[in-house]
């Protein structure tokens, strides 16, 4: 089936949304940018791919419901079958790349204790995976870095003084491997995957044997359906990466108003808050740019600022907004420099405040920088959507509300549960108005075209 | 402004007549302010906007424009380290870059864009037209040089969108007991009323060609980037050279460029060569940064954007509305120039310009340019670019950088606005005319 494809290159996470040419999504993916935008282009569209297929299972077993009763809790229990599957594989080469740093910088009997060490910390990892994608488990993260990194931390720390070995030389182990394993792209073996995964979630759910050949025929299909990508639009910081002609390439700021725009039609202004700027932006009825503003120069009060507050307070960045919310009084603070948040806080917690307390107080920071930049951009109109990532926390979300009604009254505030896809489903549509009008493809050498459409299938 | 901009500073641009023959007539400013102290001419050091060049002349002192010299700086990527030194002896980082490139090149000798260290002042010439950090750095200087005498002209604003009779009698009153005393008292000679009637009758005729060659971006293909181009345009002009006979040549060469470039239908003269297509129409509000002059440039004309009018090519002089120099009233004319300034302009007539601009260069845009180190002119930027977008119904797009700190230019964040800004243009247009078509 033809469908196109938006990537949005944040400077924290990549995003990509697959779309059919009726603008429906079919997938969305991300993953975190890391220091390789080419590589974080081909993780987040095969993410997106793969989302689509996982949608595309969905669909395929409406018709089962009296078996597995939930559709959607058994696809999903599929979906993490998958995780693990994933997961378990980048594990290994992980173990692998490590083992093979370890045998550079360490020799002789301490190389040993290393190896052995190795065996059970990498034992116990797998032990662990297999817990966090239980069906229904909650993880602070979905990335494999983050995730990985904080198991072999954990149980490092633990192991290697016991062994006589320096903690601090096998974090510097952890950290030249996981460069090397995130610029890997794994292709994997989607029928044999999925069937696997399928079997877990079957057995799961108890769906008797005789029953299993329907579904395998579903993933089969899944697995195997053409997704023929024929346009891919990029957008975001790490745009310019990408081997794209430059009519492919569109402004975040267009992409975010679109891809409001087609969530919620009657959208007048955006506000989107990423990992490294904050964008102000007002739309017409078709979703057209009329006004923006960005942050200048700096980023504080970005989505990176709350990052590293979560970094110091050794929270998830989805524990934050929890957290915050159950705020009784909201501290004033009034820098929100990233560089600074770490002062900030000790110096709070320092003076007694409390955490939850000092935490509302950021959240509200932030959303007033971000209300002086709509202000700059021409104010609030009624539908105000909030975008990006920082959309996802409730803490702003509910200082948003606020401030807005003060200064604006009663507007309609919409957030997307996908709010974070905004600009890279901005992006799709776009592909799919190139690929319904083209305007370059007539232009882009063939050999260009081949390297746009490369991968183009999973 | 751009007098002294070095013509061929790398990477170069593709030369034409004018370019040769206003890197002569700077090369040679230089030599004579290098041997003033042996030639015994008087050096006196002034400002851009308000500049009384003929009077000057008419004395035969040799103008020194620190913030030409700033600029400079900035171009040849030295304002850096004078910026360091200027901090280094407490000036803070939120003072306007000008200011502390200038002093931080006079605490490294004061050597000029030749090369050629710039002599001492003898008279400290501060025409006050608007910008209140003037008033801070000839205090500067004055404590820089303390036995130079300092002479001040007051020029009032005009707070109420112009200037009256009376404040033209004003600067008058002043240019005759404070400036000419101090004039005569610093040379030794008397004021030669005939030889300035002389100066201000060449500057008429430079001003006549360089308000044709500014007008001609009004051409459906633009023959000049009004702004990038714009500020090599204004050098002569605007510093040292109004009322010589040299700049009335630079400019009649100017317009003859100019014209057959109209007559070609061709666009203006990049770095990377002849501008190709010219997709969107631009008027710019602010000065360039002039750090990253050619990168910033570069941004403009690889997404066919062209500049086609900008109120910083009026800093020393607004022309455009029919005021030039008048030989047959001497002081008066000097008093008019001075009032009518971009600088001495106020808010609204700001507002009025750039709106103008918009409608009659045709413009599918405008950008505010706001320097993040002018206390003076950034302020009320914002409320400007509203009203321009309410008047003129285009959208403005505004970026933040600096004069000469290349601290304060972020040329990714930079670029993404400006690329963000023009394809908005290019998709209001495209879905205006999809309107018209159905």
């Amino acid at each position: 089936m033809k469908c196109t494809i938006g990537i949005d290159l944040g400077s924290t996470t990549t995003k990509a949304v697959v779309l059919d040419m009726q603008e429906n999504v079919l997938g969305r993916g991300i993953t975190n940018s890391r220091s390789n935008y080419d590589v974080a282009c081909d993780v987040a569209r095969t993410e997106a791919l793969l989302d689509a297929r996982f949608n595309l299972f969905r669909s395929g077993i409406v018709g089962f419901q009296q078996i597995v009763g939930d559709v959607d809790a058994f696809t999903e229990a599929l979906r993490q079958g998958f995780r693990l599957q994933q997961h378990l594989e980048t594990l290994r080469e992980l173990e692998s790349t490590c083992g093979h740093l370890a045998g550079i910088l360490f020799t002789g009997q301490e190389l040993e204790k290393v190896k052995a060490l190795y065996d059970g910390v990498f034992g116990a990892m797998v032990i662990e995976a297999e817990q966090l994608f239980a069906i229904d488990a909650k993880r602070r993260s979905d990335f494999f870095r983050d995730i990985a990194g904080s198991s072999y931390m954990k149980l490092v720390d633990l192991a290697a003084a016991d062994a006589g070995l320096s903690f601090e030389r096998l974090l510097g182990v952890y950290d030249k491997a996981i460069l090397l394993v995130e610029a890997h792209v794994f292709k994997v073996d989607l029928t044999k995957v999925l069937g696997l995964s399928l079997r877990r979630a079957l057995d799961s759910a108890g769906v008797a044997q005789e029953a299993h050949a329907e579904f395998f025929d579903v993933v089969h299909h899944v697995a195997t359906v053409d997704l023929d990508l024929v346009v891919t639009v990029g957008t975001g910081y790490g745009r310019a990466r990408l081997p794209f002609p430059k009519e492919w390439i569109r402004s975040e700021i267009l992409c975010h108003g679109l891809g409001a725009h087609a969530t919620f039609p009657n959208t007048r202004t955006v506000l989107d808050i990423g990992g490294q700027d904050t964008k102000a932006i007002q739309v017409d009825g078709d979703g057209i740019v009329t006004s923006f503003q960005m942050n200048d120069r700096c980023a504080a009060g970005c989505g990176r600022y709350l990052g590293y507050i979560a970094d110091e307070m050794n929270l998830g960045l989805h524990e934050l907004g929890p957290l915050a919310q159950t705020s009784t009084s909201t501290v004033k603070i009034n820098s929100t420099c990233t560089v600074f948040a770490g002062a900030e806080l000790r110096d709070r917690l320092a003076a007694g405040q409390k955490r939850e307390d000092i935490l509302a107080g950021l959240h509200r920071a932030i959303i007033l920088r971000a209300m002086s930049l709509l202000a700059r951009s021409g104010g609030i109109d009624n539908e105000f959507t909030f975008t990006g990532g920082v959309a996802n926390n409730a803490a702003a979300v509910d200082a948003l509300r606020k401030l807005v009604e003060e200064n604006y009254g009663e507007i309609t505030l919409n957030i997307s549960p996908s709010s974070i896809y905004t600009g890279a489903h901005g992006a799709a549509i776009f592909a799919v108005r190139e690929a319904l009008h083209p305007t370059v493809l007539d232009r882009v050498s063939d050999k260009t075209n081949e390297a746009v459409l490369a991968g183009g299938t999973l | 402004m751009s007098q002294n901009l070095d013509v061929d500073a790398k990477p170069s641009i593709e030369k034409e007549e004018s370019m040769f023959v206003q890197k002569k007539m700077i090369a040679d400013h230089f030599d004579r302010l290098a041997n003033a102290k042996e030639s015994g001419k008087k050096v006196v050091y002034t400002f851009v906007p308000g500049n009384l060049t003929e009077l000057m002349l008419s004395f035969d002192t040799l103008p020194v424009l620190p913030e030409i010299n700033a600029l400079q700086a900035g171009m040849r990527k030295m304002s850096g380290e004078y910026i360091a030194e200027a901090e280094r002896h407490g000036h803070s980082e939120d003072v306007c870059t000008y200011v502390k490139c200038d002093i931080g090149m006079m605490l490294k000798g004061n050597i000029g864009p030749t090369g050629q260290k710039i002599p001492d002042p003898d008279l400290l010439l501060l025409s006050y037209t608007g910008c209140f950090t003037f008033l801070k750095w000839f205090e500067l200087l004055r404590d820089r040089y303390p036995n130079c005498p300092v002479a001040m002209l007051h020029v009032p604003y005009q707070g109420e969108g112009e200037y009256t009779p009376e404040m033209v009698k004003y600067v008058v009153e002043q240019l005759k007991r404070e400036i000419i005393p101090k004039f005569e008292k610093v040379t030794g000679t008397s004021f030669n009323e005939g030889a300035l009637k002389e100066l201000l009758a060449n500057s008429a005729l430079a001003e006549n060609d360089l308000v044709w060659v500014l007008e001609a971006a009004k051409n459906p293909v633009s023959p000049i980037d009004s702004y990038f181009g714009g500020v090599y345009y204004i050098g002569p002009i605007f510093t040292s050279f109004r009322g010589t006979p040299g700049a009335v040549a630079y400019y009649k060469q100017l317009r003859k460029e100019v014209e057959a470039r109209v007559e070609a239908g061709e666009g203006p003269i990049t770095p990377d060569g002849p501008m190709g297509e010219q997709k969107f129409r631009i008027v710019v509000e602010g000065p360039p940064n002039w750090t990253s002059f050619r990168e910033f440039w570069k941004m403009f004309y690889d997404e066919g954007a062209v500049v086609v009018a900008s109120t910083y090519t009026k800093v020393g002089g607004v022309y455009e509305r029919g005021f030039r120099h008048d030989p047959e009233k001497p002081l008066e004319t000097l008093a008019e120039y001075c009032l009518g300034c971009y600088t001495n302009l106020n808010l609204p007539d700001r507002v009025g310009m750039i709106a103008n601009y918009v409608k009659e260069y045709n413009a599918d845009g405008f950008l505010m340019n706001s320097v993040k180190s002018c206390n003076s002119f950034s302020s009320g930027q914002l409320v400007m670019l509203r009203e321009v977008e309410k008047r003129t119904g285009r959208a403005g797009a505004f970026i933040e950088t600096d004069l000469v700190d290349p601290r304060y230019f972020s040329a990714s964040n930079v670029k993404n606005r400006l690329e963000s800004y023009f394809q908005m243009l290019a998709q209001k247009r495209a879905a205006a005319q999809a309107e018209v078509m159905a």
